[in-house]
């Protein structure tokens, strides 16, 4: 489904990641792991397509397209969907209008028809219920005024009501009380499908005792240098990351 | 982008409207004593009428052109100005849509502009504008039936002079400014509008309504009257471009409200802003004030600027009546080459008197807009209080935006708050938003139209869904 190859990419012309391979298929759950600084979040960010993130080599291969060929809209409709770290505020747009624009978008994209305003409805109260998120939120502006913990279930909350084909959650944890961080992960379970990837970037083990990986990368310096099952996670946890660096170099 | 020749036609036409009983004769451009006796003439004015043109002329004479805006543009040649010109023939205007700019029809189809509508914008001579007048007719008997008048500045003078006698230059003094003493002594068009005592006007009042029957001048004058305890919502303008061969617009603007009584104006303005280098836009220089005379009285001014290659214009409120209120409900919005300076005015006289001021500015493309506001509390105004917002937004970096407020506070007691921000429309705001597969225009309208959302929901329902879909047009490839 997803194909990274010796992807070598440059923020203001210092590297950043230097030869990333990396495959997904569909079904899995894939968890990228790593230090500060390691480059996770450009993995997703330059997935997206965020500007000021340049590819001096190596490709991206989703579903057999080019995306790095792809608008950031394009790729988003073509189903690879980013949950942001911190997900941006937008005064005066409602939550309900943003997640109608993009369900819309997607759709328009696939040849179907806009969503009938009931069935709508019907959908996004079901989803915000399952993210413990009052409907009142719906109406709010996007993300103006949420806490953290509210900011991350609405970013899930839309990948459940987009159903995207691979959903990258960067740091989807990060700020999260244990409560929070259990809503969350129900929602991103409930996301798992034959179908459908999900790729968590995420600096901490202890999200993936929530969510359960197939496989886990270790990313450092710009490459993977190792990877394994959701062992490695806990491996991970109580050695912490000098020993894989070690490894590696040696 | 059609041919030029077609635009030329388009602009040429259009001023001349729909109306058709109006005397064709033209005066020579410039402007003297015997031009303005000639306009008198021609409107069937009385004497005491023409007598005031004159004195507010006299006075032009001794003034210069204010020069304290942030604008930037050639000196006027007001010589070179014809102030009463006669109406094109039918037979010389574009005879169909076909002979139209179809650049202009994309705006209106992109507008949903209703097909007969766009006939009658374009300056086509046909019938089509038959709709409204049964529309119109309608109306009328039932304004009628509340007591209500509204009618051109011209048939008020003559039908009922005695009302415009006592109100008309009470507002806005013909010496206030250069703009206002120019539109005093040559003013040929606009409207009037009395609600008499304890009516509540049965509809808004629309100046679209009265496409038909004076067009929009190019010296505009619009006096309305709301007795006490009247109320009274006014709409003026719309969302289509209107094109105009006269560069210089001057209107003048005055609203009086008695005790309790209730004034609404919303205007939508989209005039001709020029083309890509500002070249051919029409200059706006306005003065709109209201009047808030009476005790508990209210007027509220709403706008949503869009056009103009220049616009300079400050609606305020003379807050003379205990415990009356002032509002101000701002978007400016400019692209290309077009330079705004705009904002209100509030004077605080009476005693516990409140206003609201919530301006947003958004810039793109080339522009230059500024916000200038004066919040101005007298020594008796005690306990007034003023609420000042002004918040701007950037598209590119090639756009400026100013923010130039005003305080004189004359009086202990008042509280006064002002918030101001610029920003830029954030590349992570649209980041965002494409991330989720919104496409790039989708997305720069629907962060615009979250930032106007507090002014939009100001205006009349109507109005409002047409102020969103105009922004989105006035904006289209300001980005990317």
């Amino acid at each position: 489904m997803l194909e990274v190859k010796d992807l070598h990419v440059t923020v203001e012309d210092k590297a950043i990641l230097k030869g990333l391979n990396l495959t997904v298929q569909p079904g899995e759950v894939h968890a990228i792991m790593g230090p500060n600084g390691a480059g996770k979040s450009t993995l997703s960010a330059v997935i997206a397509g965020k500007d000021g993130y340049e590819v001096t080599q190596g490709s991206i291969l989703f579903e057999g397209q080019d995306v790095l060929e792809m608008e950031i809209e394009e790729r988003a409709r073509a189903g690879l969907l980013l949950g942001f770290q911190y997900p941006i505020e937008i005064p005066g747009v409602k939550n309900i209008y943003l997640l109608k624009a993009a369900l819309n978008a997607a759709r328009e994209a696939r040849g179907e028809g806009e969503i009938p305003a009931p069935e709508f409805m019907k959908l996004v109260r079901e989803k915000s219920a399952e993210m413990q998120m009052d409907p009142s939120f719906l109406q709010r502006a996007v993300n103006e005024g949420f806490s953290g913990g509210e900011k991350k279930r609405n970013e899930i909350l839309q990948m459940l009501v987009l159903q995207p084909k691979l959903a990258m959650l960067d740091e989807i944890d990060s700020g999260l009380d244990i409560d929070a961080m259990k809503v969350v992960a129900k929602g991103v379970n409930s996301l798992r499908s034959a179908d459908r990837a999900i790729l968590l970037v995420t600096h901490y083990q202890r999200l993936l005792n929530h969510i359960e990986p197939d496989r886990v990368h270790v990313l450092v310096d710009g490459r993977i240098v190792k990877s394994g099952d959701k062992s490695l996670a806990l491996e991970l946890e109580a050695r912490g990351y000098d020993w894989v660096l070690e490894e590696s170099v040696a | 982008m059609a041919s030029e020749e077609m635009e030329q036609l388009v602009r040429r036409e259009y001023k001349q409207g729909f109306v058709t009983d109006i005397e064709s004769e033209t005066v020579p451009p410039g402007l003297d004593e015997s031009v303005i006796a000639f306009i008198s003439q021609k409107k069937g004015e009385p004497e005491w009428m023409l007598e005031w043109r004159l004195e507010a002329y006299r006075q032009w004479l001794k003034m210069t052109p204010p020069s304290w805006a942030h604008l930037d543009y050639p000196p006027i040649d007001y010589q070179a100005i014809s102030y009463f010109s006669a109406p094109k023939k039918p037979e010389d205007r574009p005879q169909s849509l076909d002979e139209v700019d179809p650049k202009l029809l994309e705006t209106y189809e992109k507008l949903g502009i209703p097909l007969h509508e766009r006939a009658a914008l374009a300056g086509v001579a046909v019938d089509a504008v038959f709709d409204s007048v049964s529309v119109t007719t309608t109306f009328k008997e039932k304004l009628f039936e509340a007591g209500v008048i509204f009618c051109s500045i011209s048939e008020a003078i003559r039908d009922y002079p005695e009302l415009v006698r006592q109100y008309l230059g009470t507002v806005v003094p013909r010496s206030d400014n250069y703009f206002a003493a120019l539109n005093s002594a040559v003013f040929t068009d606009g409207s009037f509008v009395y609600v008499p005592e304890g009516v509540t006007c049965p509809m808004e009042l629309s100046t679209y309504f009265r496409i038909n029957a004076a067009n929009t001048g190019q010296f505009e004058r619009t006096l309305i009257v709301c007795d006490n305890k009247a109320q009274v919502s006014y709409l003026e303008g719309c969302t289509a471009p209107q094109r105009d061969e006269n560069q210089l617009h001057a209107a003048v603007v005055e609203l009086v409200a008695l005790e309790d009584a209730y004034i609404k104006y919303s205007t939508v303005q989209n005039w001709y802003p020029g083309d890509e280098e500002g070249k051919g836009g029409i200059y706006n220089f306005v003065t709109k004030r209201g009047d808030c005379r009476g005790d508990r009285s209210r007027i509220s001014w709403t706008q949503v600027e869009t056009g103009s290659a220049i616009t300079w214009k400050y609606p305020s409120c003379m807050l003379r009546g205990k415990e009356s209120i002032g509002e101000f409900y701002s978007v400016a919005v400019t692209n290309g080459r077009q330079q705004a300076d705009t904002g209100t005015k509030m004077i605080h006289i009476g005693e516990g008197t409140r206003s609201t001021i919530v301006a947003k500015g958004i810039a793109a493309g080339r522009s230059d807009q500024s916000y200038r506001g004066l919040v101005k509390i007298g020594p008796r105004a005690k306990g007034a209080r003023n609420y000042t917002q002004c918040d701007s937004l950037l598209i590119g970096d090639q756009c400026g935006a100013h923010t130039f407020p005003y305080q004189e506070i004359g009086n202990s007691s008042a509280t006064v708050e002002h918030e101001a921000t610029t920003s830029k429309i954030a590349d992570d705001q649209l980041f965002y938003c494409r991330a989720r597969g919104i496409d790039e225009e989708d997305a720069v309208s629907m962060i615009v139209n979250g930032f106007c959302k507090d002014v939009f929901q100001e205006l009349p329902m109507e109005f409002a869904v047409e102020a969103e879909a105009l922004l989105n047009v006035t904006l289209e490839g300001s980005v990317g």
